[in-house]
């Protein structure tokens, strides 16, 4: 008999149906992947197994845990269980965790609130766990709080507090997505030793194709609520018998096609800038700097795309600010076709002409209260004749055909969009003013798969149709390596490498590159699927 | 720690020497000259001479705002013209008036602010919730001078359980003494504990939706035991800022209060001060309770970095 | 809650009204006192009684709702107007000495509650209803000051302003085109709820006698004049002390009910 088994899971919310008729099952010691775009129910799934489904939930079907069905069972019960038969680790490590209180209580919690005994007793047991999940109390004494850990440790604590108990089942929502790629292959390591040991069942829920391929036993698809594929894992890579399996596949292993760039003619100029932060000082004491930027030296030619990676932390965001003249440097210089892009409180409207950029972030990228028209034409304000109405409303209407929009687009305010048309609208408005670099600052970090590949071929079309530029800032190196000509990478303020990016991808010189490399998933080359490993 | 301490301290002196200038200056400089404001337009001139010389008025400005501060950090407010008696011997008597008055409010209205906002928020939509929300409407819109008004009326004059005003003194046991500053004190909570009931509520509806509540409940804790040890301290942290200005409404409520009641506390005397033109006096109960607000702020401050352990740490 | 709403916008707009028209009518003279006739209980002739001078309450309190919403709306008038500026020039700033005095000014105004304030004024100038305007005005200026300053801070933060500085926006125009636009929600709601305080305020001010002096009519006047005639008296308590609770009832029903209609995870100070 199976640990989990779900079968014909049906879940609407507030009568809004989310889940139709989803059936699979996990064995002891079994990890499971359950895999879509955003949208698709995986963590609504996941959510039913615990029990803990909002407010206003109607739920039919089965959900048996080693023969308990956990929609039938009362609330009471359900506390007994949770914990205890089945432990959950979440997404985002920086907010699962209770802020004013030390790691070691919240995980002696866990065990208290089974068990009871003293507190004395389960803070051993809870400091036992902490060191199972690989923070030793010598440098994590359980006095920690969880502001005083990083991500990964967090979610090493959130891991600590769902197996204390030893739990039958772990069920992980996403638990690397917010991570970087290095900690994401420890946490990863971590996980699957776990379940050897307790021989407990995992089911993982993730958006990342590449580390489904690599760590999943067996792997459920999920489109639209709908369960459109499962199947062990190597066997479904062969043999994808559903369309949007393949598709979600072709899509993240998509290479786009890129124009040859032209000989090397400097545009961008970076030399030798350092950036430095003051940290929070006592009264009177003297000032403390932190280097998040150390002297920091490339060029971008023009027509070229260049690549910026690295891990969260490593100066790259701080960089771009430079780059792009929103805040002073300490030292160095930072040119855009001969002129300094910084020029103090009055913007030289000259430079900044020449530089668009594009945000990561979808949602916040455009002021609400706005419509798309007047969005778009916002950098029109560079420009130092003012246009007629016509001028202006015809280039708005370029500008969204250029993306793959329609003009009637303009009179629409930018909550009628989705994630993707928005990125499109944010591609739109920097193109307007006919830039020659366009800075994209994880621009396709926040997109479901599907979307991306989409955006990315815009990115290539345009760039082959007008002498464009891209700077190109991503942790995400698949992204990086199929849209960059040249790359850079950065670790602690410094560039540590950079080269062509096919040469720095296949043969990485600096120790950091290739412990990068080593630590992201990679999709297999399978089937039609025309992703290229990285050896 | 010992930076966010720092660093409190000092705003803390800054707050006081420029909160101290501004008094200086609106007491002492605007009116002129204090003395002949202090007599009257028909005051004889050797009249007002030696009125300023008594009150050292006869050295530069600068000079009596440095007399001023260094007698007021040795304890000494001035002399009272009216009084005739050291300022810092009429607020002694004053202020265990005043003082207790806040306190007793200040402590009532938590008592009654905390059950009934964790309360309404356990039970978010219930009839309970919305008793407990309308309560809170209506108890924020009553003026408390006149629910004092009122209140007298009842249990004053009425049934006769409270004398309707005046102060027995502590002399006279220290129950008789808070009977006498019950009906004020409640006059007083009432409305600040209609709010910090409503911020309570929000608070900790905020904590529900977080992150760490569903890390909680997947623990197995139950919707009760996540509320009790997870939500309630983090949402201390907006409610003891709350709490911290109701102190300085409350002592400056107190002022109007102690008016309905006759309570002989630092309100009466300042307006007793006022009619009389008693500049001075005016000038030296307003910077001590300016003061006792800053200390109070200082205090709430040193009290977030209890609560939230982010504070110890960074800055 | 579009009940509250509803019913807060009804008893705000019926204040409104009343001291609107008490401009052209009210029932009786409240300049001619007949003593002969005070302290009467309401019947027919006088709906609501009449106080210890024998004016009709109706008419004291149309014209006082006058001075109540006068006060009130000047002083948060004045609070927005100082406030407003000040929290959007901080925020643009942010981080900058100008920043740390502008929000440290704020701090210290309030260490002086409204009515200290009032105190100060009132010792040197005398007692007057500009006195509670200015007083409660004053009051006003750190409350929209850090309220504007720290939801400006949360939007600059935001991408679309990152935008706005690359497209070489300064920071006076991006404040007025890109951050004012997306706190004025935020502004009317936290103005409703000071208004209330406002009127709060200026009635314990007129209670005491360092607000509206005779013969200007006032709620907080109309209390300490029945003070002592609670026993024997008791509308002349009643009726003022109901129409403030009314008013500013009706005032934070409506500032709720905007809020929650407006944006239900809208960020509000309350004091």
């Amino acid at each position: 008999m199976s640990l989990l088994s779900i079968q014909g899971l049906t879940l609407a919310i507030h009568d809004t149906p989310i889940l139709r008729d989803v059936s699979f099952d996990v064995a002891k010691g079994e990890i499971v992947a359950i895999t879509g775009e955003s949208g698709s129910g995986k963590s609504m799934t996941a959510l039913s197994i615990m029990g803990l489904l909002p407010r206003g939930s109607k739920a039919k079907g089965k959900v048996l845990l080693d023969g308990t069905d956990i929609l039938t069972t009362p609330e009471p019960d359900l506390c007994k269980m949770r914990g205890n038969d089945m432990g959950m680790v979440f997404q985002e490590p920086m907010t699962a965790l209770n802020p004013v209180q030390t790691i070691g209580d919240q995980v002696a919690e866990a065990i208290l609130v089974h068990e009871g005994g003293g507190r004395k007793q389960a803070l051993t047991r809870a400091a036992e766990t902490l060191e199972r999940v690989g923070l030793p109390n010598a440098r994590f004494p359980l006095t920690r709080y969880p502001h005083e850990l990083s991500g990964g440790q967090r979610q090493r604590v959130v891991i600590a507090m769902a197996i204390a108990l030893r739990p039958k089942l772990l069920i992980a929502d996403e638990p690397t997505t917010a991570l970087d790629v290095t900690t994401q292959a420890t946490i990863l390591d971590l996980l699957r030793g776990l379940v050897d040991e307790f021989d407990m069942g995992l089911v993982m829920i993730t958006h990342d194709l590449a580390v489904v391929s690599q760590f999943a036993e067996r792997i459920v698809v999920m489109q639209n609520g709908q369960l459109v594929e499962k199947g062990e894992t190597q066997h479904l890579l062969r043999n994808m018998q559903h369309p949007y399996t393949r598709a979600l596949f072709a899509a993240s292993g998509h290479q786009v096609n890129l124009p040859e760039p032209p000989p090397p003619a400097p545009l961008l100029q970076v030399k030798d800038v350092v950036r430095d932060y003051a940290l929070p000082k006592l009264p009177f004491a003297t000032a403390r700097h932190f280097r998040a930027v150390d002297h920091v030296s490339f060029d971008l030619h023009r027509g070229e795309r260049l690549g910026l990676v690295g891990e969260s932390g490593c100066g790259k965001s701080t960089l771009t600010r430079a780059i792009l003249g929103l805040e002073p440097i300490q030292g160095g210089t930072i040119t855009l076709d001969g002129d300094p892009v910084f020029t103090g409180k009055q913007p030289n409207l000259h430079v900044r002409r020449k530089m668009q950029v594009v945000f990561q972030d979808p949602y916040g990228s455009f002021n609400p209260r706005h419509r798309v028209d007047r969005l778009i034409a916002e950098p029109f304000h560079l420009l130092e004749t003012t246009m007629t109405p016509q001028a202006r409303q015809d280039a708005v209407a370029k500008a969204l055909t250029d993306v793959g929009l329609h003009p009637d687009d303009a009179r629409k305010y930018i909550h009628e969009f989705s994630g993707g048309q928005r990125q499109r609208i944010a591609i739109a408005r920097a193109l307007i003013v006919a830039p020659d670099l366009i800075v994209f600052d994880e621009a396709v970090s926040a997109l479901d798969v599907s979307v991306r590949a989409q955006v990315l071929d815009l990115l290539a079309d345009l760039c082959r149709t007008r002498p464009l530029s891209y700077l190109f800032i991503s942790h995400d190196l698949s992204v990086v390596r199929s849209v960059t000509d040249r790359v850079l990478v950065m670790q602690a303020g410094k560039i540590v490498e950079q080269g062509a990016t096919d040469t720095v991808f296949t043969a990485p010189q600096h120790p950091y590159t290739q412990q990068l490399l080593a630590a992201a998933p990679v999709l297999p080359d399978i089937g039609k699927v025309t992703a290229d490993a990285i050896e | 720690m010992l930076r966010y301490v720092l660093s409190r301290f000092v705003s803390l002196v800054v707050s006081l020497i420029v909160a101290s200038i501004v008094i200086f200056v609106v007491i002492e400089i605007v009116p002129g000259d204090p003395a002949a404001f202090m007599l009257g337009v028909n005051a004889r001139p050797d009249t007002v001479a030696a009125l300023r010389a008594e009150l050292g008025l006869d050295v530069s400005k600068v000079e009596r705002y440095f007399a001023w501060i260094t007698g007021m950090v040795q304890g000494d407010l001035g002399t009272s013209y009216t009084y005739r008696a050291p300022i810092s011997e009429i607020v002694a008597d004053r202020i265990w008036v005043s003082l207790p008055l806040a306190i007793y409010a200040l402590l009532l209205s938590t008592l009654i602010a905390f059950p009934a906002g964790i309360y309404a928020a356990s039970r978010r939509g219930s009839v309970g919730d919305m008793g407990v929300m309308g309560a809170t409407q209506l108890g924020v819109a009553i003026p408390n001078f006149w629910f004092a008004m009122i209140m007298v009326g009842i249990f004053a004059i009425k049934l006769r359980w409270f004398s309707a005003g005046g102060f027995p003194g502590w002399d006279n046991g220290f129950w008789s003494g808070i009977k006498a500053l019950t009906l004020p004190a409640i006059a007083l909570a009432l409305p600040q504990a209609a709010i910090l009931a409503r911020v309570m509520r929000s608070s900790l509806l905020d904590m529900l939706g977080e992150d760490f509540m569903r890390t909680a409940r997947a623990k197995g804790l139950t919707r009760r035991q996540a509320l009790w040890k997870h939500a309630v301290r983090n949402a201390l942290i907006p409610v003891l800022t709350i709490i911290g200005l109701q102190f300085s409404f409350l002592l400056a409520g107190g002022i109007v209060i102690e008016q309905v009641f006759f309570l002989p506390g630092l309100g009466r005397l300042i307006f007793q001060s006022i009619s009389a033109r008693d500049l001075i006096v005016v000038e030296s109960v307003v910077m001590l309770l300016v003061f006792l607000v800053i200390v109070v702020n200082f205090a709430v401050d040193l009290a977030y970095a209890v609560v939230d352990p982010r504070l110890r740490t960074k800055r | 809650m579009k009940r509250g709403l509803i019913l807060g916008a009804c008893l705000t707009c019926t204040f409104v009204a009343l001291s609107l028209l008490s401009f052209i009518w009210t029932p009786y003279d409240i300049g001619s006192l007949d003593i002969p006739n005070k302290l009467h209980p309401p019947d027919m002739v006088n709906w609501l009684g009449t106080d210890h001078l024998g004016r009709d309450i109706v008419s004291m309190i149309m014209m006082g709702a006058r001075t109540s919403i006068a006060v009130a709306l000047v002083a948060v008038g004045i609070g927005m107007g100082v406030g407003i500026p000040l929290g959007l020039w901080a925020a643009a700033r942010r981080g900058t000495l100008l920043d740390e005095v502008i929000m440290r000014g704020n701090d210290l105004i309030f260490a002086f509650p409204s009515l200290v304030i009032a105190i100060l004024i009132t010792a040197v100038f005398g007692a007057s209803a500009v006195n509670a305007i200015i007083a409660i005005g004053i009051f006003n200026i750190p409350v929209f000051a850090r309220l504007t300053r720290s939801a400006a801070l949360s939007l600059w933060e935001r991408d679309f302003i990152l935008a706005a500085r690359v497209s070489g926006k300064s920071a006076f125009r991006i404040s007025y085109e890109h951050i004012l636009p997306n706190i004025t929600n935020l502004m009317i709601v936290q103005g409703t709820i000071q208004f209330s305080l406002g009127i709060l305020a200026e009635a314990a001010l007129s209670y005491i006698g360092l607000g509206a002096q005779p013969p200007t009519a006032s709620w907080g006047r109309m209390l300490a004049d029945a003070q002592t005639l609670v026993s024997f008296a008791p509308h002349t308590a009643i009726v003022p002390g109901m129409a403030i609770v009314l008013m500013v009832l009706g005032l934070n029903l409506l500032g709720d009910g905007l809020r929650d209609w407006l944006d239900p995870k809208m960020r509000v100070a309350r004091v």
